[in-house]
This record gives C-alpha cells, structure tokens and sequence, in this order.
C-alpha cells in the first residue's frame, strides 16, 4: 500500500505530470486518537480531523440523515507513439472533495476544488439543503477503517520517470513492424493513474485509499492490396511499473497483428437469429450488457429494470454462477473501499442459476434492507455514487469448448468485442463484435467481423445452455459508462452457448 | 476567476514555459458554473451544484512536444508543475511537425459577438429552477396507469474560457445553456420500456418549458409492445435527433489524424463523388446562437464558413496545424462548428408517407464502425411502416452495412431539422439497408 511513508507525495525528477506540489506539510495538531496512515492522507490533503468533523456538522445542519465527505487526488500520464516515434505526452491533475448529504433516498451533493474550511462549509452548505429543517447533529465517534489490499504494488507510477517509460512504447512499435510485413501504422500508448482517496461519513467512519493504474495498449494499421484493416490490443491493471516487461510487450504486439490480420479474410454472416457461441474472456461482456446493468439496484428499486421483481426467482440453468468482484488481485474493476466507504465483496449475482443479489449503493441496500455489496463507485469526487460493477464474470461450466462449438449447426463464435449497451428497461442489449467466426456443422470456418448482436436480457441468460471448463477473466481497458461516469471494471467468462441471439449480417 | 485575472494566469503560465525553456507555448484557463435539480415522487432526488476551473497548458520544446492540465491554480503549484513538464518533455522524441499555428491565421478579434452567452445566467431563482423540474413531472403524473417511474429535471452551465499562445494570439469566448428533461418507464407485459425528452437552450427564456413530460410520456407507450420482426433489406428512415450516430462516422473519416494515419475509408476522396447527389452540407460557425457557434477554434485558429459535402462531392476535410503540416495541406480547423444540411420538402410524417415497407428508426442500442473500412453495424428500435403508415413499434434489431454505400443510398432528406444540437440534422431516408431480426 505504501501508505505509511508520510513523504508520499513526490516531486520525482521529470515525472511528467509531476505529482502535485503542495507546501511543505502543515504541521497538523491532530488531537484525536488516529494512526499514521490516516494522518498521512489527512496532510496530503491539508485537513485534520476536526475540519471534517465540522463540514460533516455543516452539512448535516439541515436535518439530513447522513452526509460523507470524499477527498480525491488524482495524476494521470500519459505518452504516446506515432509515426514511429514516441513524440507526445500528456497529464492531467485533478483534485477536490464531494460532499454528500442524504434525506432519505433524496441526495444534495456540491462539491469543492479547494480543502480549505470556508470553501468545504460553503460546499456542505448547499449539500445541506436538500433537507430543510433545522437540526443540531452531534459528532459520532471516530472510527478508522483499515481498507483491504487487493493492489499491492513495489514502484509506485508518480516515481517513474518518462525517460523509464519511452523504451517499451518504443519497442512496441518495433515489435509490431517486425511481427508482420502488411503493418503501415502502429499508435502506441502507455498510461497510468494514481489517486489518493480520503473518506469520512457522519457514522464517523475515517477511511482512505491508494489506487494505482495503468494501461497499455498499441493499435496497428496493416495494408493489404487496396485493403486496410485496423487491430487493437491492451492490457490494463492496478500494478506498478514493475509490471512493464518485455513479455507484456510482445504479448500486446502479437495480439494487435493477429487481431488485424484475421480481418483481411472476413466476411459478415446472413442476418438473423442464430446460436451464438461466445469465447473464454472478453465475452463478458455479456454478462455486463445483459444483466449486470439491470442488477443495478437503483433502477431496480425505482422499477425500471426488467428484472425488477425477479429476485430470488430462476432465471438460468442451475450450473451457471454469476459474480460481480471487486477483491481481485490487481485487477482493474478491484477496489479497496468503495467510493461510499464501504468494504469490497465477492458478490454473487447469480447462484446456482437463481437471482441472488442486487449490486447495491447506500441509498439502494437501505432501501432493500441487505448489506452493502461495496459497489457504491463514482468517477470522481464531482459526482454522486452510483451502484456500478467491479470485476463481473462467470464461474466455470460443466461442459468443454469443443462440446460447445460441436453443437452448433450454424451459428457464429465471437470472441473479439469493441463496446456494448443495455436498455434498462425493455432489457435490450448489444455488444459490438470486431471479429470471430462462423460455425458451420459443428466447425470454426471463415473468420467474421464488424457486426452488433443485439439479445434480451432475461431471455439471453435463460437460453445460455452450456458454459465450458475454461474460464478466463479479460485484462483489456474496459470502461464502464452510466449517467455520464466512467468507471474502470473487467469482465470474463467460460466459452458458452447462448441458444439464440440476433445477429447483424447481410439479407440474401 | 474574472476574465481579466484568467488572462493575467494564462500569459504568466505562458511566460515562466518560456523562461523555463519552452520555445512555444499556449494556455487556456477556463471556469464553469452549473446546477442541476432531478425529481422524482413528487419529491427533488438530486440536488447538484458545481464550480469548477482549470488550466491546460501546450509545451514545445526542443521541437518535442506535451499538453498538461490541472486544477490546482495557485502560482506555486503551477510553478512546479510546468518546471516537471518540461523537464519531462526533453525525454521525448523529436517531432518536426509540432509547432503553434502560422500567425495570420488567428482570429484577430474582426467579428461581432455571436451571442452564446446569456448575460441574465446567475438571476435566474433557484426556487424557479426547481418548480420547472416539478412542472414537467405534472404534466405527467396520473395520465396513464401503465406508468413506473418519472425522473424529471433541470440544469445549467456556463463556460467561461481564454486563451492565449506565444506566438500573438489572445481570445476568449463563453457558453451558458439552459436544459429541461422527463424521462418516464411504462409496464408492458415482462418489459418496461422507457423514452426520455429534453429541451436545452443557450437563453433561459428561450428554453421551452412544456409539453417535455407528455412527449416522453407518449413516446414509451408507442413503446409497448415492441417486437422484432423478420431479418430482410428494407427502407430505412432515421428520425432527426438519432441522425449524428450515423453521420459521426463520417465526420471522423474527415480528420486530418485519420487521413494522415491511414484509419479513414475516405482518403483521398477531395472533390470527388463520394455521397448521394442529395447530400448538400454546410459548416457554419457564424450563426448568431448556434450551438456550434464560435469565432476561433482550439488552436486560435480564425473560423470560416465551408461547403462540407455539394452534391455528394466532398469538398473539405478537418485538419489542424499538427497534421496539416504531416500531410502537406492547409488547415481547416480540427473540428465541426455548426453543420448545417441543405432541407428537403416533408416533414417526419410526410416521410413515412412515401415508403411502401420499412422501419422508422427512432433509437439506437449499441454498434460501431470499422473506421478503417466505414463497415457499420448497429443495434436498432423504432417502427414498422407498411405502405405508408406505421403499424407496430419493432426492438432488438440491427442494422448493417457500409457507410459509403449507406450514404450514397439517401432516398430522401427531410425538412424537419433538430435545433437542440449543433449538428442541425433533419430525418433521412435511406434505401436498401439490411435489417436483422428473427
């Protein structure tokens, strides 16, 4: 976690984005009992206790229910290759507090990107007012909360110079030259992200997180006669620097050429129903497009999914468990904390083929009276929590991949997607495919590419009829997206077969 | 911040990039305001309210080029901040192309205002904003028993911005809007479809305040129902606010960095055919309150007013300094203002008059397009036509194809333009699209 130096915020020599430079550390008097490392986030940000505990007052002053304070501070880098050379970077810093008040399911939320007292009173102020009556709120007992450590990392990405960073965005793009002659153009990128979380809630919860990133991806451009197709790799995981070798490199180079090369050759399949075998991996996305947006249990409790009243109900065949995770190991979609302060779970969905839990925020586990799942995420300290997913995936199935693709007739494999998307509540949901294959006779035969599949949510994780032994969860930049946040998740799954989905393609 | 003290940041930041070893550099500085209420049960939901500012700031140096933006707006701190910059920026490549645009072409402050600003943004009552948000969930409320659930709301914003680069440019430009939505579920059987309305203005007194909740309202009943019908080639009419989803593929055929990166199925195409003869567009940025409205774009750069696509012949591509120095060609200017279609004669309704069999596209769910090859495919809802006349609401559909083909295929262009966006789009008639359904 690397929390306990107190000099964690670093100047580090040519760090592109620099870390933020704040002052020299204020000599805090914090006279409340509180370890060090709440007391280094506390002087990361330039509050003590007793400020938080008086925005907390200030914006519970109007009667609401409860109110949290969420401090963020993020870095972000980037550089970037083209045309041979890695010639760009970028940085962003971003920093201020959220402040939340709830009366009931009724939520006033302002925010700050100074810390300084008057500005956090000014802030809580406004949040305050979605309740209006005048109430006096007596300051709950400070409790720390010592978060999990799903992402144990060695060298932090603040401290990594650009210099450090060029060679393997460098050599990415040599490696995909060199991997295959039809290559014109290679765009490469490395990004990583660190964010220094603070929370504090009227229960007198005190909470912090660190959260490191980081993504890198290539994306080639291969030319063959008069025909040019595009390809794009990335992995993407809450590690440090010492993640970066040779192996991820030529992992990334080979999968973005193999992903190009294979489009050359596709064609579309005939439009229409048909079954629809989805590969081990980032068919996941699946299950995050067809039910795990309407597991949200904010639409749910509003009644606007269309698995509203479904809970506890059977809704797949009894092999098949569904999970939601935020407790991976460096996965991407794993938190600590939620953005609610909450703890982090392994959450199943689905258990034994019946609807087992919602994905819960605050507002909605009060609502439901359950525990909070810890899926309460935000994408930043400007907007309001939202239940969100983690890591969404599925355990293994009974059957074999082989089985599966033997069963089909005619059909299609996918197993290459760029994006998707769920109608709430018509339950209507797609995923765009970039490339897989048609089935025919129980075979893998010509490559396919570019075509939405469009299924129902409910009626697609009945019709799933058989899930293989070979599970594998997709380490891509998958970003979740939902009124307007964006949140980093991943998602897997064991091959299966979804009896029937609408598949885009030609009309004879 | 007032506009005087952004400028007042913006050169020093400029200059100590300088003195620290930038041969160029420009800034921008930019601070927003916005609230926001959403209702629900007859109750407010969310309450929001924002103030926010930042700093982005472009280094070249030593012919190696950076961008950096925070947040964090004291001298100190950005002091810091650009010393790392640079300093960071030294370890990058070479990059012969990266410099600030050529000086005549900036905006040179010539032209009037273009009225984007509503000077009256901080008088308006939030007691009113909120009886508005409540108003749009009455229109509604009790008028159907297939109704779940209602959200209904209000926001607004306002963008103050400058900037100013090394090489003489200085500008500044502002934007307030105004926005009013209903969004309202329906039960139907297993599903609840749900459909959303919304009005937006850049004058608070120009927002249109009514009929925002019936719209939605009536939109999700045409709703229930919905069916997908048989996979087949049908006509196509694609109703004026869902056009951008499929025109945006277009656009960014266009840029410059798509061209120059070879990821463009229009390469190569300037002055020629590459479109149906009925396609005629235009982009503006001078129309007074557009919502794409602006003097300079991003780079300083002095807006003009071009002929996009005349008669199918494409007649510009969007180009900035960067990559017009990369393919040898004068910029344009990265990005679209106002897109302003040349109108045909019906509206919506006489446009589903004319086609014998076909599906009115009302929304969109999912897809994308190979922008290497303008190969497209996306998920669809909206309405069977059958000579003439709607006859029942069809989902969980595609639609696919080829952007050329699709674009060359244009049966007919409405008249019925969508002046909440600054892609002013009417509803087009495409012939010949493969439809999936059963």
């Amino acid at each position: 976690m690397n929390v306990n130096r107190r000099n964690f915020i670093k100047t580090g020599g040519a760090v592109v984005a620099g870390s933020m430079v704040l002052p020299p550390f204020m000599q805090s008097c914090h006279k409340l009992q509180i370890s060090e490392n709440v007391k280094s986030y506390l002087d990361h940000f330039e509050v003590s206790a007793e400020m938080l505990q008086k925005v907390v007052a200030a914006a519970m002053s109007k009667g609401g229910d409860y109110a949290d304070l969420f401090f963020e501070h993020k870095i972000s880098n980037n550089i970037g290759l083209q045309d041979g050379k890695v010639n760009r970077a970028s940085s962003n810093i971003d920093f201020g507090v959220g402040i939340r008040v709830l009366k009931g399911d009724q939520t006033g939320y302002a925010y700050s990107e100074n810390v300084s007292l008057d500005d956090m009173l000014n802030a809580a102020k406004m949040a305050a007012s979605i309740a209006n009556e005048n109430a006096t709120f007596k300051t709950g007992e400070l409790t720390e909360k010592i978060p999990s450590g799903y992402y144990k990392i060695v060298r932090q990405w603040e401290d990594v110079s650009v210099k450090d960073k060029v060679p393997f965005v460098q050599k990415i793009n040599d490696k995909v030259f060199e991997l295959d002659e039809k290559v014109i153009k290679v765009n490469a990128s490395l990004n990583d992200e660190t964010s220094y979380i603070l929370f504090y809630n009227s229960e007198g919860r005190l909470t912090y997180d660190y959260r490191p990133m980081v993504s890198f991806s290539a994306f080639c451009i291969m030319q063959k006669g008069d025909k040019i197709e595009n390809g794009y790799s990335a992995r993407s995981f809450r590690k440090g620097f010492e993640w970066m070798d040779d192996n991820l490199v030529a992992e990334i180079a080979k999968e973005a050429v193999d992903r190009t090369n294979i489009l050359f050759e596709a064609t579309k399949p005939r439009a229409g129903e048909m079954p629809v075998v989805m590969g081990a991996g980032g068919s996941g996305i699946l299950l995050h497009e067809a039910i795990g947006h309407t597991f949200e249990a904010d639409f749910n409790r509003k009644g606007t999914s269309i698995f509203s009243d479904k809970m506890g109900k059977k809704v797949a065949e009894s092999f098949i468990n569904i999970i939601d995770d935020g407790t991976l190991e460096n996965n991407r979609g794993s938190i600590n904390i939620d953005d609610e302060g909450n703890d982090v779970e392994k959450t199943y969905l689905v258990k034994d083929g019946v609807l087992n839990s919602y994905i819960h925020d605050r507002i909605s586990s009060n609502f439901y009276k359950v525990n909070p799942t810890g899926n309460g995420r935000r994408e930043s300290f400007r907007d309001i929590p939202l239940p969100r997913m983690r890591a969404t995936y599925m355990e293994p199935g009974p059957h074999s991949k082989d089985d599966i693709i033997s069963n089909v007739d005619y059909g299609v494999y996918v197993d290459n997607f760029s994006n998707g998307q769920v109608q709430i509540g018509a339950g209507d949901f797609t995923f765009f495919v970039k490339s897989g294959y048609l089935i025919e006779k129980g075979k893998l035969t010509r490559p396919i590419k570019d075509i939405n599949i469009i299924g129902n949510g409910p009626q697609a994780l009945a019709d799933i009829s058989m899930a293989a032994n070979d599970y594998l969860i997709d380490n891509g930049t998958w970003t979740c997206g939902k009124n307007g946040q964006s949140v980093p998740v991943t998602c897997g799954l064991p091959t299966v077969l979804v009896k029937k989905l609408t598949v885009g393609g030609t009309n004879a | 911040m007032t506009k005087e003290e952004k400028y007042t940041l913006a050169k020093w930041a400029m200059n100590y990039a300088l003195e620290k070893g930038a041969q160029q550099s420009s800034v921008s500085i930019s601070n927003s305001r916005s609230s926001s209420v959403e209702v629900r049960g007859e109750k407010i939901d969310k309450l929001e309210q924002a103030i926010q500012s930042g700093l982005t700031i472009r280094l070249y140096v030593d012919n190696k080029y950076s961008a950096h933006s925070t947040n964090r707006l004291k001298k100190e701190e950005l002091a810091r901040f650009i010393e790392q910059a640079i300093e960071g920026t030294r370890f990058l490549s070479e990059d012969e192309f990266r410099t600030l645009p050529e000086p005549e072409l900036y905006y040179k402050g010539d032209k009037g205002n273009l009225l984007t600003l509503d000077s009256n943004f901080s008088k308006v009552d939030p007691q009113k904003k909120i009886e508005l948000a409540f108003a749009v969930e009455k229109e509604v409320l009790g008028k159907d028993d297939r109704m779940i659930s209602v959200s209904t709301g209000y926001y607004d914003g306002l963008e103050e911005r400058v900037m100013v680069t090394s090489n003489g440019f200085e500008g500044d430009s502002a934007n307030s809007t105004f926005g009013l939505y209903g969004s309202v579920s329906v039960k139907s059987d297993e599903a609840r479809p749900e459909s959303s309305w919304s009005e937006s203005a850049i004058f608070f007194d120009k927002l249109k305040k009514d009929s925002i909740g019936t719209t939605a309202l009536n939109r999700a009943i045409s709703k229930i129902g919905q069916q997908k019908i048989g996979s087949e080639k049908m006509t196509m009419i694609v109703e004026n606010k869902q056009v951008g989803r499929i025109f945006s593929p277009l656009i960014q055929a266009l840029n410059g960095s798509a061209i120059q990166q070879k990821n463009s199925f229009l390469i190569d195409k300037l002055n020629q055919k590459v479109a149906s003869e009925k396609l005629t567009l235009t982009d503006d940025p001078f129309i007074v309150s557009g919502r794409g409205s602006r003097l300079f774009d991003g780079e300083g750069l002095a807006t003009k007013k071009r002929t996009v696509f005349e008669k199918g012949v494409l007649k510009t591509y969007y180009i900035d300094t960067y990559y017009g120095k990369k393919l040898e060609m004068e910029p344009t200017s990265g990005s679209t203002t106002n897109l302003v279609f040349e109108t045909g004669y019906k509206d919506l309704q006489g446009l589903v008059g004319t086609v014998k069999k076909g599906i009115l596209v009302t929304g969109f769910n999912g897809g994308n397009t190979n922008g290497s090859t303008g190969d497209f495919s996306f998920g669809i809802e909206g309405f069977l036509i059958e000579n003439g006349a709607i006859v029942q609401p069809v989902s969980e559909m595609n639609i696919t194809g080829n952007m050329k083909e699709l674009w060359s295929n244009i049966g007919e262009i409405g008249n019925d333009i969508n002046e909440s966006s600054s892609w002013l789009t009417p509803s087009i008639v495409f012939e010949g699209v493969d439809f999936s359904g059963i």
